[in-house]
């Protein structure tokens, strides 16, 4: 008999984490769906923290968390078995090849040594280090130690994936590389994944929901396609005259504006107001209005209008 | 387009339910130290002195004349006292990069992610050490006892001292537990292997030496419990019946052990975490 799955594959319900005395979770309440879900921040805004706590790395002061149905304070194991985590950190066993560590891992997670090793291979060659898989780890450049750390997680084929910041460090063909995997897993092999990043592109081309994360408290979520939606417009504007000014009478008027390339800034303009707000707000400024074009909202508007961002 | 996907397959083998993930530890570790040619050159060294022994225990039963030698309970205690400069090299050796070098390379969050508890872990690499303690302190030992038998080709000297077998069996197993723990608790304070060699050979040293200094101040030997080794040894003649060394009373050597072994636990429960705070 199969386990049901989950209409959500993590719910967190008021988690607060303390440093000390520093709030590094603040009430947060969150709800991942299956696929791949962004959570997206700024550095420090609780993002790693999130995953360890659900890892049961980091004790909460309250709150309620559930991984794949299961409780995170009462069932720890029974979630790590089933969960392949993907450190921010450079982290690998000392003094093994990367087959040996990879298997050695599959073995922790609960794989027959048999299997453990033919799955090693296996999982070496998907994420692109099939010809060095008999080098020391140690050896390995930065962008092969963020492989690594994916093959060791995907050994043991979990069913779902914590991704923290995973293209740290890599050369953009690598990137690239890495977000194509990332998204053939969730895609394509139906894997259940939480990507933590500071890199909007990332999530947005690897994920379908994201959670948003600032200064330790949830500050939006949902499907992507949904934020970037119904709820405004955006504008690509480019004016002559008192720049500050007026972005300081868009902040007043609600509006959100952040710099594009080169001297446009892109305006995301709340409900139905449209272009025709701008236009006033510019000539009450007393600014000319150089270059106007309507934009798809991407997930920089939404993050920006998120955590309140310039 | 390909006809079938092979990059990357679910796997539908079984799973070993979470709990057994310390055997795989320990056997890793046991492996990695074994491949060292190093090692087990301390290892073959190691054993010189049983061969010495059944030596002796081969004279002692085949020629009258060298009865001064005959086997007694003393015999093993010294054996096994002996033992103690092997001891003290495998544990620095096999002990002292256990934890840090994980901690060098981040390595805990790796494990503490799969199903392997913290208590899980520590088991793991406390059974890597143990094992080659009781490779040559309890082995050695017990063989020896068996050697006598065969030597002697008679059971009188077993059957007369028959708390022996039980006797190694505990003051190894005390003595490994304590070694043991102290090292892996030292283990997990640095990232350093070198360190951790070092900061234990300055426990083990400094101990003994303080004991020293304190016994020749006030010329009382009730001190023991201040040493390391002067604990283990005081518990150690409790346990094989011999006169002990020192005035100390065997509970007083006993708590200090004790006290030592939940220091080392403290530490590892603060140390082996998955993520290091600092507040």
């Amino acid at each position: 008999m199969t386990e049901p799955q989950p209409a959500a594959v993590i719910t967190i319900a008021g988690l607060t984490v303390l440093y000390g005395r520093q709030r590094a979770l603040d009430g947060v309440t969150a709800s991942f769906p299956p696929g791949a879900v962004g959570l997206l921040g700024p550095n420090g805004a609780g993002k790693s923290t999130l995953l360890k706590t659900l890892l049961g790395f980091l004790a909460p002061r309250s709150g309620a968390m559930t991984v794949l149905g299961f409780d995170v304070a009462t069932s720890p194991a029974e979630i790590r078995a089933r969960l392949g985590y993907m450190p921010e950190i450079d982290a690998h066993i000392p003094g093994m090849n990367a087959v040996s560590f990879v298997a050695y891992c599959g073995e922790l997670a609960g794989l027959p040594a048999v299997d453990a090793v033919q799955r090693a291979h296996e999982v070496l060659y998907y994420v692109g280090l099939g010809e060095a898989r008999y080098r020391n780890v140690e050896t390995y450049s930065t962008g092969m130690k963020q492989r690594i750390k994916l093959a060791q997680a995907l050994v043991h084929d979990p069913d779902l994936l914590f991704l923290d910041e995973p293209t740290n460090g890599m050369d953009p063909k690598g990137r690239e590389e890495m977000l194509d995997l990332i998204r053939d897993l969730a895609h394509r092999k139906g894997m259940n994944l939480i990507l933590s990043s500071h890199l909007l592109p990332d999530v947005e081309y690897t994920c379908d929901h994201v959670v948003v994360l600032h200064q330790a408290k949830v500050a939006a979520q949902g499907p992507i396609a949904e934020l970037k939606g119904p709820r405004g417009s955006v504008y690509e504007v480019r004016i002559k005259g008192d720049r500050d000014g007026f972005r300081s009478l868009l902040r007043e008027a609600g509006f959100t504006a952040h710099p594009g390339e080169e001297d446009v800034m892109r305006v995301f303009v709340p409900g139905e107001a449209g272009a025709h707000a701008l236009f006033e707000l510019a000539a009450r400024r007393g600014v000319q209005v150089r270059h106007l074009r309507p934009s798809l909202p991407s997930l920089e508007d939404v993050f920006a209008q998120a955590v309140g961002e310039e | 387009m390909p006809i079938h996907d092979q990059s990357y397959r679910r796997y539908a083998g079984v799973r070993t339910p979470p709990g057994r993930s310390w055997t795989v530890i320990a056997s890793a570790g046991i492996k990695a130290m074994l491949a060292k040619r190093k090692f087990l050159g301390l290892l073959i060294v190691a054993w010189l002195p049983f061969v010495v022994r059944a030596v002796q225990l081969y004279l002692a039963a085949n020629f009258p004349q060298m009865s001064v030698i005959s086997p007694s309970p003393g015999t093993f205690r010294q054996f096994l006292d002996q033992q103690g400069v092997f001891t003290f090299f495998i544990t620095i050796f096999t002990g002292a990069g256990l934890i840090s070098n994980d901690l060098r390379a981040n390595a805990l969050q790796i494990y503490l992610s799969k199903p392997v508890g913290r208590l899980e872990y520590v088991a793991g690499k406390f059974t890597v050490l143990a094992f080659f303690l009781l490779l040559v302190t309890w082995l050695p030992a017990t063989l020896l006892l068996f050697v006598q038998v065969v030597f002697a080709g008679s059971v009188a000297f077993v059957a007369a001292n028959l708390y022996l077998l039980p006797a190694i069996l505990i003051a190894t197993c005390v003595e490994t537990t304590v070694v043991a723990l102290v090292m892996l608790a030292l283990s997990s304070l640095s990232k350093s292997a070198r360190f951790v060699g070092v900061m234990y050979a300055g426990v083990f040293f400094f101990t003994a030496a303080l004991h020293g200094v304190v016994q020749a101040a006030t010329r009382e030997s009730g001190f023991c419990w201040m040493s390391l080794r002067a604990s283990l040894q005081n518990v150690g003649d409790l346990i094989f019946r011999v006169p002990p060394r020192s005035d100390t009373p065997a509970w007083g050597a006993a708590l200090a052990l004790a006290a030592t072994v939940a220091a080392s636990a403290w530490i590892l429960e603060r140390r082996v975490r998955g993520v290091e705070v600092v507040t």
